[in-house]
């Protein structure tokens, strides 16, 4: 069977299955369990609303526990025991981990990645929503800044390789430099800062998804507010910064998390531009390189990144249920 | 210490769009000037234009016989007050209130005291370290006005400060800003509303605008009783003018019509010879009737009956299609009059003559 007839086979099944199962559902419940009955409707119809919720919480609920649950207790459970998974060892795994120098540099890089990448696109995503707000061509510049979101992670990584790539024909880096008559440089051996080379790949992806939801609660701000500080003498900066940024932090503080979260299970850039080499490892390209390999110390790596990741979606869930 | 000169003033949108035209307006220093019109009719604009949050596209604005066109909002030396508060909702009360200030740079002290003074007018001493989510709609209403208070501007604005209060709050928020005017008579303020309430209490003149421009300007009570035309006498009252064709039969210092519908009505409004056989219409206020059982301006049969207590609205059914029905308020409890022909009358002072739309007083 061809790959694509595949494809739209389990489209079909997946989305009619789901709509089977809730109709279906929710049909033998009215009809079959608690039918109406002529002398005592209404208790039928209130046993029918207190099961209904569970019924179609059910799927989610199901997948969630074998799919998020279980894998978590698991990996905890396997990151125990030792590479072939035969012999209970405790935290030795984790002992062993922390004593590595590998570890300790991508764990290092991975804290340089959370501070920069999503400050940086934060940053850009708020000052591309302002600045197209008011603008008639603003909506097309917008689709150009949020179409790297539709790219994926290797895909972004491919079209970076060619900017920074070696050949001054083919990479604009090293073209720049030919241009001015420096030698050719590979940007990404360039110690400490090739990290920043990767970083501005997901910089460039998730400016955009900033971008949109900061431009939504942009729109958000009442207009009053804005007109009262323009006659309290307020000048565009302090309107920006005193009266449009606070009303929005709740909204800036959920988007910074997300990409935070998203950081800290990105791979793909580092697997791709650089196999974790000139010292540019992060934690899940490090976990990455052990899988397979080493489940062992691959599930203490993923524990050690849960454990990270925590309290940031902790705090994002907390604020985005603030904002809504 | 504050006059304000609108000359030709205008707006237009987008070049094509008229909204004003030829707004001439003198405001002197002190005065309360409230701008009632329809919805629609461009006051609100208009109360921008003065704050700088619309551009002027026409004519001039002075303020202290300073062209400040282009001026920006904040060294025009005016504050305004907005329908939904504005306040900024991450600022505590007084913060809120000490924001422009700190933007001018003045110093701690003076910010406190400005802050305090204000905050003490209006009865928000215990609210300063709110936000203001924290505060009721009239109490967020205060408190923008004393973010206004602290600037001590030449000029108030107000745009619809009442509009978002309920029924009790909006009359207690009035008297308390009646009360502000009174401790700062040589403020000048501008108050934009819907509701003649508001704009016959409060105002020391009321500009009515319509069609993009000015209908008539003048003090409350004038004009109630000498609308120069039948869009501003049906404007300003309610229930509304009722308007009643006829024709003059005598003229003189008192003017005689004959009316359509055979009542015959006397007008202090004075003509002359020439204007024998005039067609014009009869303007008489719902609650200028008087029943009677002689001679009529006015009779009919009773439709609707509403008892207010102190008053009782009479609808009288229209004598002819698409003639708005007639309305009477008198004085006290009529319950017995529904589906009876009722006689009314009114004395000559109380008769306007409008033709084509125009007051015979302003001709």
């Amino acid at each position: 069977m061809s790959p694509i007839l595949q494809g739209i086979l389990t489209i079909a099944f997946g989305v009619g299955g789901c709509v089977a199962y809730f109709y279906g559902s929710n049909w033998v419940l009215d009809k079959v369990i608690f039918p109406p009955k002529p002398d005592d409707n209404g208790r039928n119809i209130n046993r029918a609303t207190i099961v209904r919720p569970w019924l179609f919480l059910f799927p989610a609920m199901f997948a969630l526990g074998l799919y998020l649950v279980y894998p978590v207790v698991g990996s905890f459970y396997r990151s125990l025991f030792n590479r072939a998974g035969d012999e209970f060892i405790a935290f030795g795994n984790y002992t062993q981990m922390f004593s590595e120098e590998g570890f300790r540099i991508a764990l290092f890089n991975n804290f340089l990645w959370v501070l920069v990448v999503p400050a940086a696109a934060t940053f850009f995503g708020l000052l591309v929503a302002q600045l197209t707000d008011k603008l008639k061509w603003g909506n097309i510049a917008k689709s150009l800044i949020f179409m790297p979101m539709a790219i994926s992670f290797v895909g972004a990584s491919l079209i970076w390789k060619f900017v920074y790539a070696n050949d001054p024909d083919i990479g604009i880096i090293n073209a720049l430099r030919d241009f001015f008559g420096a030698a050719p440089v590979d940007p990404l051996q360039i110690p400490f800062w090739n990290n920043f080379f990767l970083m501005v790949i997901l910089i460039w992806i998730q400016t955009g998804f900033a971008m949109v939801i900061l431009s939504a609660a942009l729109r958000g701000i009442p207009e009053e507010t804005i007109e009262a500080a323009i006659i309290d003498g307020a000048n565009p900066f302090q309107i920006f910064f005193k009266i449009k940024v606070p009303q929005i932090m709740g909204t800036i503080v959920v988007v910074w998390t997300t990409i935070t979260i998203l950081v800290l299970k990105v791979f793909d850039i580092v697997y791709a531009m650089t196999g974790g080499n000139f010292d540019t490892e992060i934690l899940p390209s490090y976990m990455m390189d052990y899988m397979f390999r080493d489940d062992g110390r691959a599930t203490a790596v993923a524990f050690v990144i849960m454990i990270i990741v925590l309290p940031v979606m902790i705090w994002n869930i907390r604020q985005a249920r603030k904002e809504m | 210490m504050a006059n304000l000169k609108l000359t030709d003033v205008a707006k237009t949108y987008g070049g094509t769009v008229e909204v004003l035209k030829d707004i001439n307006l003198d405001i002197t220093q002190g005065e309360l000037i409230v701008f009632v019109g329809p919805s629609g009719c461009g006051k609100s604009t208009l109360l921008r234009m003065i704050a700088g949050l619309e551009k002027i596209t026409g004519g001039t604005l002075e303020i202290d016989g300073q062209r400040v066109n282009d001026v920006p909002p904040a060294q025009r030396g005016i504050a305004m007050v907005f329908q939904s508060y504005a306040l900024y909702p991450h600022m505590t009360v007084r913060e809120n209130m000490s924001f422009a200030l700190k933007l001018a740079k003045k110093t701690p002290d003076e910010i406190n005291e400005a802050v305090n003074r204000a905050a003490k007018m209006l009865q928000l001493d215990q609210y300063l370290d709110r936000l203001p989510k924290a505060l009721s709609g009239g109490q967020r209403q205060r408190v923008a006005i004393g973010r206004s208070l602290v600037r001590d501007p030449k000029v108030y604005l107000f745009d619809e400060p009442l509009s978002n209060l309920d029924a009790a709050l909006r009359v207690a928020t009035r008297i308390e800003i009646a009360q502000l005017k009174e401790q700062m008579p040589d403020r000048t303020m501008i108050y934009v509303t819907h509701d003649q309430v508001e704009a016959m209490t409060l105002a020391s003149r009321i500009v009515v605008l319509a069609n993009k421009g000015i209908a008539q300007v003048g003090s409350p009570l004038e004009l109630y009783e000498r609308p120069n035309s039948e869009f501003v006498a049906q404007f300003i009252g309610s229930p509304s003018m009722n308007l009643l064709p006829g024709e003059i039969t005598g003229t003189g210092e008192q003017t005689t019509i004959k009316l359509e519908d055979g009542g015959q009505a006397v007008s202090h409004y004075p003509t002359t010879d020439a204007d024998m056989g005039m067609k014009v219409n009869v303007g008489v206020r719902p609650e200028d009737f008087i029943e009677t059982e002689g001679d009529y301006v006015y009779h009919g049969t009773v439709d609707i009956t509403e008892a207010l207590g102190e008053v009782t609205l009479l609808y009288f059914r229209p004598d002819a299609e698409g003639r708005d029905a007639v309305i009477a308020k008198l004085p006290g409890i009529h319950k017995d009059v529904r589906g009876k022909d009722v006689r009314l009358t009114a004395t000559p002072d109380k008769v306007h003559l409008f033709a084509n739309g125009t007051s015979l007083l302003y001709r």
